[in-house]
C-alpha cells in the first residue's frame, strides 16, 4: 500500500466516516477492507464488511442527511473520495454517470428485503 | 439465425430517446473502432455497457497493431501519462478502479517552480487523487520490464476486451464505403464492412488523411510538437528530490505553455507544451536553475527515452458523418491539459448518441457534437488565459505577486485559497477553463491579488512563508 496506490490511507480500527457526521462526499476503496458498524440503544451492530471498489457513504451525495453508519478500516484501507460537488455537477451533464451507483443502491435494498423478510419470519416463529 | 432486435419501441419505453434515428444499431450490428488507445477502449466499454442496459447485442473489433507491453516508443501513445484528479473521481463512481500495478505513482500536491520561488500546492483533501500511469510499459532503456506493471492502454483494452471487445492486431490504413456501410483495409489480412466506425486513431496517425478524403467534411484537427522524455533516478532519489508532487515550471522562456516533472516508479517524465518546441528550448529548459533544482547535485541526468509527438492544439471539423464518427485526439482535445480526460468525455458522447439517439449524421449532430463544441468554446477561454499566463510569465511583478498569495493561502486552512484554486484547476485539468476564468473576476481574488501584488513588490523579503521557499536573490530583493 504505498506509492502506487490512490486515495488516503488510514489505519486499522480508523474511523473513515462516523454515524451523525454531516457529510458531503462519498467513497470508494482502493485497496484492503473496511467495516460498517450502527450504533443503536449504546450497542455497535456490524453491518457490513466492505472490500476493494465497494463504495460508501453515498445517501449525503443524494440526500442532506446526516450519516447513517460508521465506518472503519478493517486492516490497513486506502480509500478514494468523491466530491459531492464534483459528481452532482458532472451528473446534470451525463446522468449514466450514477447507473453503477444506482444498481449498487438496488442490490442493497434488494438484501435488505431479504433480511427484513427473514427477521420478520424469526419474529413470526416466535 | 438472426437475433432478434431492440426495437425502437424497446428503447422509448425506457424513456432513453424522444425520437429514435432511423440508422441505428441493431442486435448483432459490427462497430469498428480503429485505435485502441484510451478513446477506442473507452468507447467500447461505454457502447457495450450502455448497449447491456438496453438489451442491445453488438459486436466490436478495435484495431490496434500495438499491444502496449512492449517498452520504448514501439509500444506508447507519447503522452504525458497523468490521469487527472477530476477524471480519477468519474472512473470511480464508474466503477473502474485504477490497480497499484496501473498507477506509477499517485500525486497529492504540485510544486510550482517559479525565479522568485517555489510553493507547494496541496489537493484540497490532502490525498492522492492524481494517477501517474505508462502509457506503453515504460522508457526504452529501463532494463527489464517489472512483472507489476501495466500500461494504462493496456488496462483499458482489457477492461474492453473483458467486456466483450475483440481486438484485431492490425493497421489500418484505408477508410471508404461500400453502398452506405464504411469499409476497413488493412495493411494485412481481409477487409470488413461495418454499421458504425468510431476513429480513435489520435492525431498522429496516417488513417485521418483518406477519413479526411471521404468529403463528408471532416478536417484533421491543427497540431502542436510537444517534447515527451524519461529519466531514470530511482524510487529512493525520486521520493527525496521530487516526493508525490508534480512540478510545474512557470519560466520566462518563449513559446512555452506548460512545463511539468511527473514522478513514476523509478522515473520521471518531463513534458514540454507549446507552440515551438524544438531542441534549443528543450536545452534551454534544461539549462534553467529551476529545473536543475529538482535533480540530485543540480545535475539533469540522460534521458533513456524521448520523442516529440503532436497534439490537438485546435478541434477538427465535422468529426461525425452516417455511420462514423471522430472521438479523442482525432476530434477534439482539452487545449494543453486532461487529453485522456478528453478522450473519455468524447468517446461517452458518441457510444451514448449510438446507442440511445441512433448513427446518422444527424444524431451525433444533435447530441455527440455538443459535446466537442462545449471542449472547443473552453478552449478559446483557455487560449485567453494562457496568454494572461505569458504576461505573468514575463513580468516580474506579477510572479512575485503570484508567488505570495499562493504561499500565504498554503498556510490557511478552509476555503480561501482563492490562487490556489485557480492554479490548481489551471494545472490539474479539473476545472473547465470558463469556470477557473470566472473566479478570477471575484472581487475577493482581484483585492487578494492587488494587495500582494503591493505587497510583495515593496517588500519582497516577506514572501518568506510556511510553504513557499523565496529563491535567495528575491528573498533580498533583487
Amino acid at each position: 500500500m504505498g506509492i502506487r496506490s490512490l486515495g488516503k490511507r488510514y489505519r486499522s480500527g480508523e474511523s473513515i466516516v462516523c454515524q451523525g457526521a454531516a457529510g458531503n462526499c462519498m467513497y470508494v476503496i482502493q485497496e484492503g477492507q473496511a467495516e460498517v458498524y450502527r450504533e443503536e440503544n449504546g450497542r455497535e451492530i456490524r453491518m457490513a464488511v466492505l472490500k476493494e471498489g465497494d463504495f460508501f457513504g453515498e445517501m449525503s451525495i443524494f440526500d442532506r442527511e446526516v450519516r447513517a453508519a460508521t465506518v472503519k478500516a478493517l486492516g490497513d484501507v486506502r480509500v478514494l473520495t468523491i466530491d459531492k460537488k464534483t459528481f452532482m455537477r458532472r451528473i446534470q451533464k451525463d446522468p449514466s454517470l450514477a447507473f453503477d451507483i444506482v444498481r449498487t443502491m438496488s442490490q442493497r435494498i434488494r438484501q435488505l428485503n431479504c433480511d427484513l423478510a427473514e427477521m420478520r419470519a424469526r419474529e413470526t416463529e416466535k | 439465425m438472426p437475433r432478434p432486435s431492440a426495437s425502437i419501441e424497446d428503447r422509448l419505453a425506457v424513456g432513453l430517446s424522444e425520437r429514435f434515428d432511423p440508422v441505428a444499431l441493431e442486435n448483432g450490428s459490427r462497430v469498428g473502432v480503429i485505435g485502441g488507445g484510451p478513446a477506442g477502449s473507452f468507447f467500447s466499454l461505454f457502447l457495450l455497457k450502455m448497449a447491456e442496459t438496453i438489451g442491445l447485442d453488438v459486436d466490436i473489433d478495435i484495431y490496434e497493431p500495438r499491444h502496449f507491453v512492449h517498452k520504448g516508443p514501439a509500444g506508447c501513445n507519447h503522452c504525458g501519462g497523468i490521469v487527472s484528479e477530476f477524471l480519477v473521481q468519474l472512473l470511480a463512481a464508474e466503477g473502474f478502479r485504477l490497480p497499484p500495478e496501473v498507477v506509477q505513482r499517485g500525486i497529492d500536491s504540485y510544486m510550482l517552480h517559479m525565479d522568485v520561488g517555489t510553493v507547494r500546492i496541496d489537493t484540497p483533501l490532502q490525498e492522492k487523487r492524481i494517477a501517474a500511469v505508462y502509457r506503453g510499459n515504460g522508457p526504452r532503456d529501463a532494463g527489464p520490464a517489472p512483472t507489476h506493471v501495466v500500461g494504462f492502454d493496456r488496462h483499458l483494452q482489457d477492461l474492453a476486451v473483458s467486456r466483450g471487445a475483440k481486438i484485431r492486431r492490425q493497421l489500418v490504413n484505408q477508410v471508404s464505403w461500400e453502398e452506405d456501410r464504411p469499409h476497413v483495409q488493412c495493411s494485412t489480412g481481409p477487409s470488413e464492412v461495418y454499421d458504425l466506425v468510431a476513429v480513435a486513431a489520435g492525431i498522429n496517425s496516417n488513417v485521418l488523411q483518406p477519413i479526411e478524403g471521404l468529403e463528408f467534411g471532416y478536417r484533421i484537427p491543427e497540431a502542436a510538437r510537444t517534447f515527451i522524455c524519461e529519466f531514470h533516478l530511482g524510487e529512493a532519489t525520486i521520493r527525496e528530490h521530487l516526493g508525490t508532487s508534480m512540478h510545474l515550471f512557470l519560466l520566462d522562456i518563449p513559446h512555452l505553455e506548460c512545463a511539468a516533472i511527473i514522478p513514476k516508479g523509478d522515473f520521471v517524465t518531463l513534458c514540454l507544451l507549446g507552440d515551438k518546441i524544438d531542441d534549443s528550448l528543450v536545452t534551454t529548459f534544461l539549462d534553467a536553475p529551476e529545473v536543475r533544482a529538482c535533480f540530485p547535485k543540480a545535475m539533469v541526468p540522460r534521458t533513456v527515452c524521448h520523442c516529440f509527438p503532436r497534439i490537438n492544439v485546435k478541434a477538427a471539423v465535422r468529426p461525425f458523418t452516417d455511420r462514423i464518427v471522430l472521438i479523442g485526439d482525432s476530434g477534439v482535445a482539452r487545449l494543453y491539459k486532461d487529453g485522456i480526460g478528453s478522450a473519455y468525455r468524447t468517446a461517452k458522447a458518441a457510444a451514448r448518441t449510438a446507442v440511445f439517439h441512433g448513427i446518422s449524421d444527424e444524431a451525433f449532430a444533435k447530441h455527440y457534437w455538443p459535446t466537442c463544441r462545449q471542449i472547443d468554446v473552453d478552449n478559446s477561454i483557455g487560449r485567453f488565459m494562457f496568454t494572461v499566463s505569458h504576461v505573468i510569465q514575463k513580468t516580474r511583478p506579477t510572479r512575485r505577486a503570484l508567488f505570495r498569495m499562493t504561499a500565504t493561502e498554503q498556510t490557511r486552512t478552509g476555503n480561501r485559497r482563492h490562487m490556489s484554486s485557480v492554479l490548481w484547476d489551471l494545472f490539474t485539468g479539473s476545472a473547465p477553463y470558463r469556470e477557473i476564468l470566472l473566479r478570477t473576476f471575484r472581487p475577493a481574488f482581484v483585492a487578494r491579488l492587488g494587495w500582494n501584488l503591493v505587497a510583495g513588490n515593496v517588500a519582497p523579503g516577506s514572501l518568506a512563508s510556511a510553504n513557499g521557499q523565496p529563491t535567495n536573490g528575491d528573498a533580498n530583493g533583487h
